[in-house]
């Protein structure tokens, strides 16, 4: 079959990118670290040389924490794509990204003076995960008024500017020694993922990505619209809920652990889309996943390397390269109709 | 009844919309609700097949009651084929039919051999398998009905629902889905609830026809029995203009005002000038008409006035005399080409008697027929109503 020939050159092309990224994300920074250096401290563990350190403590977290929230924050797109029928949907414009950042800045900065800035991760989370529901609870009740693509969006940017102004209106009055680890969080970046954010990341980003791929099935029904994946037997009611709760969860735990990131939800999906030719979730999501961590670890190394020493906000980065697949986007579909 | 509703109450927000609707059908029939748009005729298939709460009542299959079935075993028991684009990108038609295997297939959706068996075969049913790796968003309008009838049919349904599954199709397609349903009820004991447009097409394609208006069923019943022009007339409200059942199609009023022109007419020649002469706003009488022809159900709606004969006779003295004063005082009159012979020797005879009192005759022939001159000849319908639409042209 022609079909799964392309899936699997489509893996297999996954596969060999992300290697090369990996590769040359832990090789590439101020201290250059050659292939062998790379494997035989890998081998032997942290040697507390200034090289090990910089392996170990810096770039092996930051770039496994590159490849879980980037594939989390592309699956949180793609069931926010499904869900809204919206090819443009995703976490950043629905406003959900910003309401967990409002919820988390408030968390960060109102509990710093008791926690004395040493957060457990999953507080984090929570905070992020209210702040996700919250918002997607609003998107969601505008949507059921109104059954208008561009209505949805725009309500979701409305949303997100709202949540941005409380955020703002936070930084403006916080105390100067909070701020920096703050501001650099709020604009988005990976620069900050540690081994404890790191396993927190992934104890919640990938079960919450395993389950959406055992909803493939009810998913690819979702495809032919809702009533007839009602008609088919999906419980429209549960499945809906699932979704919203498992897109909140992906996107709050990469805004708790990396800030908001903009486009990678909504660019990630259609590039998957466009290198496998399908819509079939059961290949997509994982599909997606890979393409979310490659893209994201392309994005993070450039961000890191570009202006060196200065290191770039991740969503400067994504927004040039993802805005324009949101155009081309745009243009296909008007096309389309 | 195999598939029956009792006191079946639908609507929306608790708010009953029809209220005691009782109709069934046997297994293997087709039973199709028309009414005007709005009337509720998705409301009632909505309600049906569990896409909307209904208010009271009971829907049953075979005796079974629907509403105690889990998702799963409703959707093994009754499929869709729904109003409203479906936008499914990338998908191939076979991805798209394969989805009816859902009620049946793994956690994962794996097709079984015979799972891919079936939908093989209902793509063949309704002649889509070589389109099978083509994407459905390119297919055109009937293909895609096509695709999702398979879809519904590969659900292997005992009770088939469509939602006016013509709307967006051009006649040959209209009349290529439903002869599939024909035959689906026929050969495999499908039953089919459809909603349509086309009263024409529900006719002819229905064992049972509901008539759906106002708060609850208007009628129910064969559509022999219960469907006729008046029936048709309030169901719709149709005011102006006519649909006649027995010939399937719908007439415009005719022009309004004093006949200006006079048609003689015959084996069907007549309507086409009837239709043409409307069209131009020029009220016409015509005569003689056979009853129960053509020319005579058209001519009802369309006609000034009409003379006609009686049925399997020649017109009676009175009816023809007044017919040929018709024609001596009409602007102009038109001979619409109709075959000669012995039977309609009145129609000749209002031809000549026209040329003799000076009114100009139209004739769509090639040549004057035995026994008339002095008669202009037209090869096409349009030469000769441009014609007549000069000669009676207000102010002459």
């Amino acid at each position: 079959m022609k079909k799964t020939a392309r899936f699997a050159g489509g893996f297999l092309v996954l596969g060999i990118l992300m290697v090369v990224m990996l590769y040359w994300n832990i090789n590439t920074g101020s201290v250059h670290l050659g292939l062998e250096r790379i494997w035989e401290l890998l081998w032997t563990g942290n040697d507390q040389t200034l090289e090990g350190n910089i392996l170990w403590k810096i770039r092996l977290p930051r770039m496994l924490g590159t490849v879980v929230l980037g594939g989390g924050l592309s699956i949180a797109g793609f069931l926010l794509q499904t869900f809204f029928k919206n090819p443009i949907a995703g976490p950043f414009v629905l406003g959900i990204s910003s309401g967990s950042r409002l919820f988390v800045g408030f968390f960060m900065l109102a509990a710093a003076p008791i926690a004395m800035g040493n957060f457990s991760p999953y507080a984090i989370f929570i905070a992020a995960f209210a702040g996700a529901l919250l918002s997607m609870a609003l998107v969601l009740a505008v949507s059921n008024r109104v059954q208008n693509l561009a209505m949805l969006l725009v309500t979701g940017m409305m949303i997100g500017y709202i949540c941005d102004a409380g955020t703002n209106f936070m930084i403006t009055f916080a105390e100067s020694n909070q701020l920096r680890n703050f501001t650099v969080w709020s604009m988005g970046s990976f620069s900050g993922i540690t081994w404890p954010t790191l396993g927190a990341s992934a104890l919640i980003a990938l079960p919450a990505a395993a389950v959406v791929f055992l909803l493939s099935k009810p998913l690819e029904a979702y495809l032919l619209g809702e009533n007839y994946a009602r008609s088919m037997g999906v419980n429209i009611k549960g499945f809906r809920l699932a979704l919203i709760i498992l897109s909140s969860v992906l996107a709050a735990c990469v805004v708790a652990f990396a800030g908001p990131i903009s486009f990678v939800g909504i660019a990630v999906p259609h590039i998957t889309r466009l290198l496998f030719q399908t819509s079939r979730p059961m290949i997509l999501i994982p599909a997606t996943f890979l393409t979310g961590g490659v893209f994201c670890l392309l994005c993070d190394l450039i961000a890191r390397t570009a202006f060196a020493p200065v290191e770039l906000s991740i969503s400067t980065v994504t927004s040039v390269l993802g805005a324009p697949v949101v155009i081309w986007l745009m243009i296909q579909r008007k096309r389309g109709s | 009844m195999y598939f029956e509703t009792k006191d079946l109450a639908v609507g929306y927000n608790g708010r009953p919309l029809i209220e005691h609707i009782d109709i069934g059908i046997r297994k293997g029939g087709i039973l199709c609700l028309i009414g005007p748009n709005g009337s509720g005729k998705s409301t009632i298939l909505r309600s049906i097949t569990r896409h909307l709460a209904k208010l009271g009542g009971v829907v049953s299959i075979d005796g079974r009651d629907l509403s105690g079935l889990s998702n799963r075993a409703l959707a093994k028991q009754v499929s869709v084929v729904l109003t409203g684009r479906v936008d499914p990108e990338l998908l191939t038609c076979w991805e798209v039919v394969s989805a009816g295997r859902y009620p049946y297939t793994n956690h994962f959706g794996k097709l079984s051999q015979a799972d891919e068996a079936i939908v093989t075969r209902s793509m063949e049913q309704v002649s889509v398998l070589e389109l099978r790796e083509h994407p459905f968003v390119q297919l055109s309008d009937g293909q895609k009905q096509r695709v999702l009838l398979a879809r519904a049919l590969c659900q292997q349904p005992e009770v088939m629902v469509l939602d006016e599954p013509t709307s967006y199709l051009d006649i040959r397609h209209k009349i290529e889905l439903l002869s599939i349903l024909r035959g689906l009820a026929s050969e495999q004991g499908l039953t089919v609830v459809l909603s349509l447009h086309e009263v024409d097409l529900a006719v002819k394609l229905a064992d049972v026809v509901v008539l759906v208006k106002g708060s609850t069923i208007y009628r129910c019943g064969a559509p022999e029995d219960v469907l006729d022009g008046e029936t048709l007339r309030s169901l719709y409200d149709i005011r102006g203009g006519a649909f006649d059942l027995l010939l399937g199609s719908v007439e415009l009023r005719g022009a309004a005002g004093e006949s200006r022109v006079f048609v003689v007419p015959g084996a069907g020649r007549g309507a086409p000038c009837f239709r043409a002469l409307q069209k131009r706003g020029i009220p016409f009488s015509t005569g003689i008409l056979q009853p129960g022809g053509v020319d005579s159900a058209v001519s009802h709606t369309l006609a000034a006035r009409t003379f006609a004969a009686e049925p399997f006779a020649p017109p009676t003295a009175r009816t023809l005399e007044e017919a040929r004063t018709a024609a001596r005082s009409a602007q102009c009159v038109v001979d619409s080409g109709f075959p000669l012979g012995p039977y309609n020797r009145e129609n000749l005879e209002l031809l000549q008697g026209a040329v003799q009192a000076g009114v100009p005759v139209l004739c769509l022939r090639p040549e004057p027929p035995e026994g008339l001159s002095g008669v202009q000849c037209f090869s096409t319908v349009r030469e000769l109503i441009d014609e007549a639409a000069k000669l009676t042209a207000p102010g002459r």
